[in-house]
């Protein structure tokens, strides 16, 4: 789960981090309000889940409270990346000296924490790792120990040559560990880390990524999401259990497991279909998860064709076939269904297939032909 | 011969009272895997299905039973701990098949359970099978037969799959081992390959891989540099968007990393012969196998 900035820097604010003072605004007079009470110049940011937001128009240094006015108003309501800003984020705008990067990830490769700090701050820390990836220090944290003091004055010395601003740093380093770990962090980064004329340093902009299995015992963490800036089809979804990401295509994917889920598309495509979603109902054999499954995917006026491609090992296949049959007796399909299941109790599965008019094979790339065929209609052109 | 487990596997079960745990030992007793022992607290000195012994704790259930191999069946929350409690008792292989481990929960343990030597596979895994022999985990055993390649897997379905595939040909397996889509497990591909050229029943090896990671990188580099038995491989996710993760918790494109593409082309200049539909493996394996 993606955290907007403006909750990034609450959750760092409430660790010590030095951020200027925020806030958020949904609308134009909001924004104009928030930097008359700050009576300074302010940066007007849009909150969406998108990077690049500086480039797409989304970040506005404003001078005076009409000034913020303006700039809310041209970008509450903007599309970046196709996602609509609803908020901004209003705050003091700081003077900047110098930018470095501070963030910490779960290194796949280690299998730790790993913080990776750069002078070379204020812009993408993967081009800066693409293009000139000596400038990035990378040092892992054995979390049974935490971030030791030692290392975070070499990241801070990696950063600064003086040794007040390399403390001030490494300071500001065990802040995000700390922060990391406790909400279940999976990305965390300061960028840019600023040092002001003044010789202060300031966190001007943050993001934080957290991992979708500690969202169960932070509650309090959970509660931040905000359902308004994902697809509703996938907020659907999530509350039924189920894994979906819509994607571009006609042939609409119901599958059990990630992985023969992600096959299946592949299979799609192979055979000149374009799939129109990920889906996974996951390993436990429903009937309801089969029937939200469905209302989800004929929701999506793109699906021309559905297809099912279950190996039953957990689930139950007949279980699926139940499911088809309540689904499609509440709601008959507009579109045509292809299925395709074997595995446990699949002789049972055919039955009830049969007796309710339903055809159905056990063969996956017999079904994924069959699926690309009729998404693509009669004439055989992509509709 | 096998990987991992065999005829000596002596099988506890943790967490053998709940929902899936139950289901499943009954599923690998009748497969004929030894169950020896279950662990839950509160319940020792009851029997599962008559026959089992249950204890308070995995230590108990080791020093009383001699328990070799631990699976672990219990709930996201608990899972990091009962992997803990596993490896500090002393037995050799852990397999978790829990789903939804917190990573950071993975941090701490994998560190732990390999200074104690132990192996780890998963979490969020199917498990392994010995076709005929034993089956630790939830792979249905009835697609497997006894045979001459080694499988290995992030996915479980997807592994079905290709065994079934496979298996319908009349083509069998050493051992199928599902290492599990979680981006920190306890056992991956290089493990297995290693493994499976020093088995001198398998003779070739078809490798299921997906995007996220660089784990299929690094194993190509691997089979290149130290093994004379074939592998054939296949990558899931050739169509999945950047950035968002697909089912598998490890299962994402960072940026341009870990993508489809990339892991191919490790495979391809590692000679591994590349299956570009599930499909696939059964002529590139026979083929492999003269």
């Amino acid at each position: 789960m993606n955290l907007h900035e403006y909750q990034a820097k609450e959750i760092l604010r409430g660790y010590g981090v030095n951020i200027p003072p925020g806030k958020v605004a949904t609308t134009p007079a909001e924004a104009e309000a928030i930097a008359k009470e700050y009576g300074t110049a302010v940066m007007v940011k849009a909150q969406v889940h998108a990077g690049g937001r500086g480039k797409a128009g989304g970040v506005k240094f404003c001078k005076t409270p009409a000034d913020a006015k303006e700039k809310a108003t041209a970008i509450l309501g903007m599309k970046i990346k196709d996602l609509t800003v609803e908020k901004v984020l209003v705050t003091v705008a700081a003077d900047i000296g110098t930018e470095a990067y501070e963030g910490i990830i779960v290194d796949r490769a280690t299998k730790k924490p790993v913080f990776m700090v750069s002078a070379a701050g204020g812009i993408d820390i993967e081009e800066v790792a693409a293009k000139t990836p000596e400038k990035i220090l990378y040092v892992p944290v054995d979390p049974r120990y935490g971030l030791t003091n030692y290392d975070a004055m070499r990241m801070g010395f990696f950063l600064y040559g003086e040794l007040k601003l390399a403390r001030g740093a490494a300071a500001i380093m065990g802040k995000l560990y700390a922060a990391f770990m406790a909400t279940g962090c999976s990305l965390a980064e300061i960028n840019p880390l600023v040092v002001t004329p003044q010789g202060e340093l300031v966190a001007v902009d943050g993001k934080m990524v957290i991992d979708d299995n500690e969202l169960d015992r932070l509650p309090a963490i959970a509660a931040l999401r905000d359902e308004s800036s994902e697809a509703p089809s996938e907020v659907e979804a999530r509350k039924a259990n189920l894994t979906f990401i819509k994607l571009d295509g006609d042939v609409g994917c119901i599958v059990n497991g990630a992985g023969l889920a992600m096959a299946t598309m592949d299979l799609v495509k192979y055979y000149g279909g374009e799939p129109a979603n990920f889906l996974d109902i996951g390993g436990s054999s429903n009937p309801e998860k089969v029937v939200n499954a469905l209302r989800i995917i004929t929701a999506d006026t793109n699906v021309k064709a559905i297809l099912f491609n279950i190996f039953g090992g957990i689930t139950r296949t007949d279980d699926v076939a139940n499911g088809i049959v309540t689904a499609t007796k509440a709601n008959p399909l507009k579109v045509p269904i292809v299925i395709r299941l074997t595995g446990t109790n699949e002789e049972l599965a055919m039955k009830i297939l049969t007796e309710n008019g339903f055809t159905a094979s056990s063969d996956m790339d017999e079904a994924v032909k069959q699926a690309v065929a009729l998404a693509k209609g009669p004439s055989g052109k992509a509709a | 011969m096998s990987i991992f487990i065999d005829k000596n596997t002596k099988l506890v079960v943790q967490g053998i009272t709940g929902r899936d745990g139950s289901f499943h030992t009954k599923q690998m007793m009748e497969y004929g895997t030894q169950v020896i022992a279950g662990v839950t607290p509160g319940k020792g000195g009851q029997k599962f299905e008559g026959t089992v012994p249950i204890f308070n704790t995995v230590m108990d259930a080791v020093k009383a039973t001699g328990a070799n191999t631990s699976v672990i069946y219990v709930p996201p929350p608990f899972a990091a701990d009962a992997i803990m409690e596993a490896a500090a008792a002393g037995v050799a292989l852990v397999v978790c098949i829990t789903e939804g481990v917190p990573v950071l929960d993975m941090t701490k343990v994998y560190p732990f359970v390999k200074e104690r030597g132990v192996r780890l596979l998963g979490p969020n895994c199917p498990g392994l099978i010995t076709p005929g022999v034993s089956k630790v985990g939830i792979i249905p055993g009835r697609i497997c037969l006894p045979g001459p390649v080694g499988v290995v897997s992030r996915s479980g379905t997807l592994t079905y799959e290709v065994v079934y595939q496979l298996t319908r040909a009349g083509i069998g397996q050493t051992t199928c081992v599902g290492i599990g889509g979680d981006p920190i497990n306890g056992t991956n591909f290089i493990d297995c390959l290693e493994a499976f050229e020093k088995d001198p029943k398998t003779r070739a090896i078809a490798m299921m891989g997906e995007i996220g990671g660089t784990d299929e990188q690094e194993a190509a580099v691997f089979v290149k540099m130290h093994m004379k038995k074939p592998v054939v491989g296949f990558i899931a996710g050739q169509t999945a968007p950047p950035g968002r993760r697909m089912g598998h918790a490890g299962a994402i494109i960072s940026g341009s990393s870990g993508t489809a593409a990339e892991k191919l082309e490790a495979f391809a200049a590692a000679g591994i012969g590349i299956a570009k539909r599930p499909l696939d493996f059964v002529e590139l394996i026979r083929v492999r196998l003269g």
